[in-house]
């Protein structure tokens, strides 16, 4: 089989078997691109993880555009991206087109009610991760509670706030901050 | 045609800034379809647990239904590319021809104040989404059921962890949560 299809068919395969995205992914695609296919290394694998950490998008499709570009270059990049959404694309298609009315049952309606309580207690918990991985230090500590709390006080009176504005300006902080002490350490 | 302009844009600006992994992205996704009316909050919620318990990333499942909601097919193919995009082409770029652009130190000070910006922000999701379940929002009227849910699922999901190691997955939590709302509210 040439090399575009078998990286597409390889990486739909992870693609259908990978629930709720992120870290789970990541050992699926280890097991396929290192162990079985020897596509690339372990330590390449490490190395993209620490990348995928510092680039948006999900971990999984910046590991398969890179392990596709490696391959194949840019059709391979292409074949590897395009076939690991590809199953859950047609997976949410299908359920979007009856989902509407799925939710009229009384019963799936009352499942829901739970349901969004436990989204509610995953996200937290999410958040929880991610600050317990956190390095504690000055800096990082007061962004994250300046805004933690400017985006709850945004929600709770209902007043816009955007996040992408929130997040450059946390990014501004920090460089400013980093210049100011390169230029002090200089002098 | 403006609604597939509309979702392009919207999710190319989730694309762009998502980072912090399967859950970073989620205050955003909500943001931005909130921002146009796309879904209401409550069917966000239910699409976030959807997104979860099938294959594939977060992150493109939302973007592949929002799509799909407002414009069919076509809504669901330009939505799902409009918010892989940016990662992509950030990663070919880096393993094409930018291989140290991540070790910049001033790239490196940007993202050290953005991560925890992040997790700020959706720590500040969690527990705005958990008090609006519990209606300890201003305007909410108090309700008992959906308080009993919360404090139950709190401990089933939080004191697992404390019997096995991990703790019960995401998607179980969302089985015993859907189980939880159908006894409570149907009976």
């Amino acid at each position: 089989m040439n090399t575009i299809m078998d990286l597409f068919f390889s990486f739909a395969e992870i693609g259908l078997f990978t629930f709720g995205g992120g870290y789970a992914m990541i050992a699926l695609i280890e097991n396929m691109c290192v162990e079985k296919k020897r596509w690339i290394t372990h330590d390449e694998m490490m190395n993209i993880t620490v990348i995928a950490e510092s680039t948006p998008g999900p971990i999984a499709i910046n590991c398969a555009t890179y392990v596709g570009y490696r391959q194949k270059g840019f059709a391979g990049a292409l074949a590897a991206t395009l076939g690991i959404i590809l199953p859950s694309f047609c997976i949410i298609y299908i359920i979007s087109v009856f989902f509407d009315r799925f939710l009229e049952i009384t019963w799936i309606t009352h499942a829901f009610m739970g349901i969004r309580i436990a989204v509610g207690i995953l996200i937290l918990d999410a958040g929880l991760k991610m600050f317990r991985k956190m390095k504690k230090k000055r800096l990082p500590v007061s962004i994250m509670l300046c805004s933690c709390a400017a985006v709850l006080a945004a929600d709770l009176l209902s007043v816009h706030l955007s996040s992408i504005l929130l997040m450059i300006t946390a990014g501004m902080i920090s460089l400013l901050l980093s210049l100011a002490e390169m230029k002090g350490g200089n002098a | 045609m403006m609604i597939l302009l509309d979702l392009f844009l919207g999710f190319l600006r989730v694309g762009c800034f998502a980072f912090g992994g399967a859950y970073g992205a989620i205050p955003l996704i909500r943001e931005v379809i909130l921002s146009y009316g796309w879904m209401e909050d409550e069917m966000i919620t239910y699409m976030i647990a959807v997104s979860e318990s099938t294959p594939g990333p977060i992150m493109v499942n939302m973007a592949t239904y929002a799509g799909s909601c407002q414009a069919g097919l076509p809504g669901a193919l330009i939505a799902t590319a409009a918010v892989v995009l940016p990662s992509f082409l950030i990663i070919l770029l880096i393993t094409a021809v930018m291989h140290t652009a991540l070790k910049n130190r001033y790239i490196q000070a940007v993202l050290r104040g953005l991560k925890p910006c992040i997790i700020g922000i959706v720590l500040a999701t969690g527990i705005y989404m958990i008090m609006k379940n519990t209606a300890a929002v201003p305007g909410g009227t108090f309700m008992p059921r959906p308080v009993l849910i919360t404090v139950f699922l709190a401990i089933v999901y939080f004191g697992s962890r404390k019997i096995r190691r991990g703790g019960i997955s995401p998607i179980l939590l969302i089985c015993i949560s859907a189980a939880a709302g159908i006894l409570t509210y149907g009976l």
